[in-house]
């Protein structure tokens, strides 16, 4: 067994890292973000009892949906005893952006079984997505170390959450009440938006976004969000369509 | 309404992982995905991660700050970002920032 951990590790032959190795990278590259997503699972615990529920339905939630905004959003909704479709319905339009997310790394993906694929789509989250699509940007993994990358990220993720919804549900942990958690999600997500900017079409996607997410940020179920992120991919889109039309017609990109 | 939360927590969850494996599932002989469509998924990370973070730090609580705390303390972020690569440094850094900031301000 100790020989196969050695070859799991061990430098494939065209040089990019071994299974076990590429899964701890993915590992370290989300432990600083781990520090921002155990709050959220505490207060989806804490959400829980304050609507109404218990311990059950919050590791219920975080088990069975396993998406932090959206359960903010339902039980929210439940605990004010809006009808289920409602309920349901925000919870899903928050989740839309999910889509963006399985598209965007499928190819990195592809060539796994449905299984292993199926179980990747399970653990998708915002940060799990975008540390793996940043690294994979660098094309220094194959398929298997992609896999392995993405479950290593992953991975601590959904145990981090449920082991903080359990902690939050049953109460006796607080989070601290000057804290800006908000602040702190979107500064991970700072420091992982800047090397996705890579050329003028993803600057111009980004900056779109950036305009329509906070000029629409006032619209119901966080609508905003998928609103601006679909507007910038097709501004980026264009103009990267452009470039290439450019490049091919021989004049200079 | 315990019943009606398990409901929501059975619907949702399916249709979240819906979602999720919406394109996953057809992965399996992507193989060449077409060049226009590869430029449109390049711009994903960009465009999700903006619309993100961009509502959080301009327009907290719904108003519009584009100099408060949060903005200010955005700015000294993207530089240590950008001069470290480390998400670690920025969000120690970015949220020493805001509450110095916030601690003046308020």
């Amino acid at each position: 067994m100790l020989a196969a951990m050695d070859d799991a590790a061990a430098a494939t032959d065209d040089g990019s890292p071994g299974v076990l190795t590429a899964f701890r990278l993915g590992a370290g590259a989300i432990a600083p973000i781990l520090v921002s997503v155990l709050p959220f699972g505490l207060i989806a615990g804490l959400a829980a009892g304050a609507a109404g529920l218990g311990p059950a339905e919050a590791s219920g939630f975080s088990v069975i949906v396993f998406a932090g905004a959206a359960q903010l959003a339902a039980l929210d909704l439940l605990g004010a005893g809006a009808p289920l479709l409602v309920v349901v319905g925000t919870a899903l339009v928050i989740n839309l952006r999910m889509a963006m997310y399985s598209a965007s790394i499928a190819p990195h993906l592809d060539g796994q079984s449905l299984p292993r694929r199926l179980l990747a789509a399970y653990v998708l989250t915002d940060q799990s997505y975008a540390v793996s699509v940043v690294r994979f940007a660098r094309h220094d993994l194959d398929a298997r170390g992609r896999y392995a990358f993405y479950l290593g990220a992953a991975a601590p993720m959904w145990l981090s959450f449920q082991l903080a919804t359990i902690a939050g549900a049953f109460g006796g942990v607080a989070v601290p009440a000057g804290l800006p958690l908000g602040f702190v999600v979107a500064l991970a997500f700072l420091s992982l938006l800047l090397p996705s900017i890579t050329d003028r079409p993803t600057v111009a996607a980004a900056l779109t976004a950036a305009a329509v997410a906070v000029g629409a940020s006032g619209l119901p179920a966080n609508a905003g969000m998928p609103l601006a992120a679909l507007t910038g991919v097709g501004v980026g889109w264009v103009l990267a369509t452009r470039r290439r039309r450019r490049i091919a017609a021989g004049d200079q990109p | 309404m315990i019943a009606k939360a398990w409901w929501a927590i059975v619907v949702i969850g399916a249709g979240t992982f819906a979602v999720r494996a919406s394109f996953l599932v057809f992965a399996e002989k992507v193989g060449r995905v077409p060049v226009g469509v590869q430029d449109a998924l390049r711009m994903v990370p960009a465009a999700a991660l903006a619309a993100l973070v961009a509502p959080a730090v301009l327009r907290p609580d719904g108003d519009w700050e584009p100099f408060g705390p949060r903005a200010l303390a955005a700015v000294a972020a993207i530089v240590v970002a950008w001069r470290t690569g480390s998400v670690l440094a920025t969000m120690g850094f970015g949220l020493v920032a805001v509450l110095v900031l916030d601690a003046l301000v308020g």
